[in-house]
């Protein structure tokens, strides 16, 4: 029978029978894949709306103000907006790269070139429309923040950060975390006994996502808020003002689309059934010798 | 055992493909329907609600010192109106401008501008934030629009304050372009809110708002009305032109705009 003891090796139990070289344990409990699956659709969706704001204004600048007249440090722009070939650009920290068809310039609905930040196919809603964009934006938020919410009560009653994600004495050796980098580089993962718990730069990972990156999302978004600022004024000393936060927004959002790729790719070279099947059912496979 | 994985892979990667397509169709379509903009319309509700139970010490934005004034403040939305009305006021220098105050109040009356400069006057640098995203510090003067408000009395029924702006956004010939805001009573009293006549210590230009604008400072930009003619206190907003109680917010923006 799955029990609730997650991944700790001591007391993962086999599920039913397993082939020889197989064996099963319960890796996720309900609360991880159902509030996963939800962050899967209300991430994907405040990032594409996220771009559909950045759009109305696609600069950013560090301090409390930044608007035309001002300097950014990043910046997606026309050159020649007005020419039948308007050359889009990226620019940052005063490099440019051009990025025409993608970033600065994109094929607006009529299949014309127009300028915008991020492309149509990227932006909800796809056409520019700001007050839709925001609409969608802070009701997902709010959903992000309650399926947080459940997330972080459940892990912290339930033991899954204590068990799961806190890293023991023998993985935090220099040697131990050098052997699994080089086990990464190499594309190889473990298996047996050591398969049934995530390897140290996994944990590193989701515990800065979970603690770090997304807390830090949440709250330079809040401090963007001028209602939210006159309750909490300590959040705009924290980011350095708003439009310090407004970059550090951007920034983290860039910080979670790469931890998803990252994540999405190691899932393929784990073995994608296993790991999918693994965050719907619960049931994970363990090869239990070493594969050829 | 051959395991099919491959083709599965193959199929997982295709379906997530077709999911994604069918997720930016299905989005924009949603996007696009006045009920599903109403349910998501419930995440502002609730900012609404969240914002006004931890505003209800009415605290105060944060201000700043002269040195983090912007060197360029953004002139935003109309920069010059048009129409004889207002060139006539601008050539006279406001010199005949008048305030209407009307609505649900015990007192109508019309103040000029050195009316409303013999008032008590309040200053304070804040940060003007865009809707759009951008952010710049000025200096502003104003008679508190509270002070205002407790001079001509505000009636019972009273819950919002109109403010009927100079400027026409879209140039209209039936004035439903005409600029125009709401706020209600909880930030009219407020003691940060103003009704401004002077930026960074000089009287306010036209590309500011001149001669009467309003500063709401837990608000975004298009809140800080420009071109100030007439108060209006009401019990509803929902007879007045497009019935959400301003300009931007009849073109889809939401009323409540402190996030």
């Amino acid at each position: 029978m799955p029990t609730d003891s997650a991944i700790d090796p001591a007391i993962a139990a086999p599920v039913s029978r397993p082939p020889l070289d197989k064996e099963t344990i319960y890796r996720h409990t309900v609360v991880v894949r159902i509030t996963h699956w939800v962050n899967v659709i209300v991430v994907s969706l405040l990032l594409m709306s996220g771009m559909q704001i950045f759009n109305a204004h696609p600069r950013l600048y560090w301090g409390e103000y930044g608007a035309d007249a001002d300097k950014p440090w990043l910046e997606m722009t026309a050159l020649k907006p007005d020419s039948d070939h308007p050359t889009g650009v990226l620019r940052v920290a005063g490099a440019q790269v051009t990025t025409t068809g993608v970033l600065g310039v994109s094929k607006g609905a009529d299949g014309q070139p127009a300028q915008r930040g991020f492309p149509r196919w990227a932006t909800l809603p796809s056409v520019q429309d700001l007050a839709t964009g925001r609409r969608w934006h802070f009701f997902l938020a709010w959903l992000l923040v309650a399926n947080g919410l459940i997330y972080l009560l459940f892990g912290a009653f339930n033991g899954h950060f204590r068990r799961d994600l806190t890293p023991t004495g023998d993985q935090i050796r220099p040697r131990s975390i050098l052997a699994s980098i080089v086990d990464h580089i190499r594309l190889k993962h473990p298996v047996g006994e050591e398969a049934k718990r995530y390897n140290i730069l996994q944990k590193f990972a989701y515990l800065a996502v979970v603690f770090v990156i997304l807390p830090a999302m949440v709250l330079s978004g809040l401090t963007m808020s001028p209602g939210f600022d006159a309750v909490a004024p300590w959040l705009l000393s924290l980011f350095g003002g708003r439009q310090s936060a407004r970059t550090i927004h951007f920034i983290t959002a860039n910080l979670i689309v790469l931890f998803v790729i990252v994540h999405v790719v190691e899932v393929f070279i784990a073995g994608v059934g296993n790991e999918i099947r693994s965050m719907i059912t619960g049931r994970y496979a363990i090869r239990t010798e070493p594969h050829r | 055992m051959r395991r099919p994985s491959v083709s599965r892979r193959g199929l997982i990667g295709a379906g997530a493909a077709g999911m994604g397509g069918l997720l930016l169709a299905g989005c924009d379509r949603l996007s696009n329907s006045p009920s599903f903009q109403t349910f998501i319309g419930s995440g502002e509700d609730l900012t609404f609600g969240a914002q006004r139970l931890l505003l209800a010490g009415q605290p105060l934005a944060r201000e700043y010192s002269i040195s983090q004034l912007s060197p360029t403040f953004k002139s935003n939305g109309t920069s010059m109106p048009g129409g004889d009305a207002y060139r006539a006021l601008l050539d006279r220098a406001f010199a005949n401008y008048h305030l209407a105050v009307e609505g649900l109040v015990a007192r109508p009356a019309r103040f000029s501008l050195a009316d409303l400069k013999a008032m008590p006057a309040r200053t304070q640098i804040t940060r003007h934030d865009c809707v759009e995203g951008w952010s710049a510090i000025g200096q502003w003067t104003g008679v508190p629009l509270g002070h205002l408000l407790r001079t001509v009395g505000v009636a019972p029924a009273a819950r919002f304050v109109v403010l009927h702006c100079a400027d026409d956004l879209e140039n209209s010939t039936d004035g439903s372009g005409q600029y125009y805001e709401s706020i209600d009573l909880f930030d009219a009293f407020h003691p940060q809110t103003l009704l401004a006549y002077a930026m960074n210590g000089k009287p306010l230009v036209p590309a500011h708002g001149a001669p009467l604008r309003l500063r709401v400072e837990r608000q975004l930009g298009y809140k800080q009305a420009k071109y100030i003619m007439r108060l209006e206190l009401v019990d509803r907003v929902d007879k007045i032109k497009g019935g959400k109680g301003g300009y931007w917010e009849d073109r889809g923006y939401e009323w409540y705009a402190g996030i």
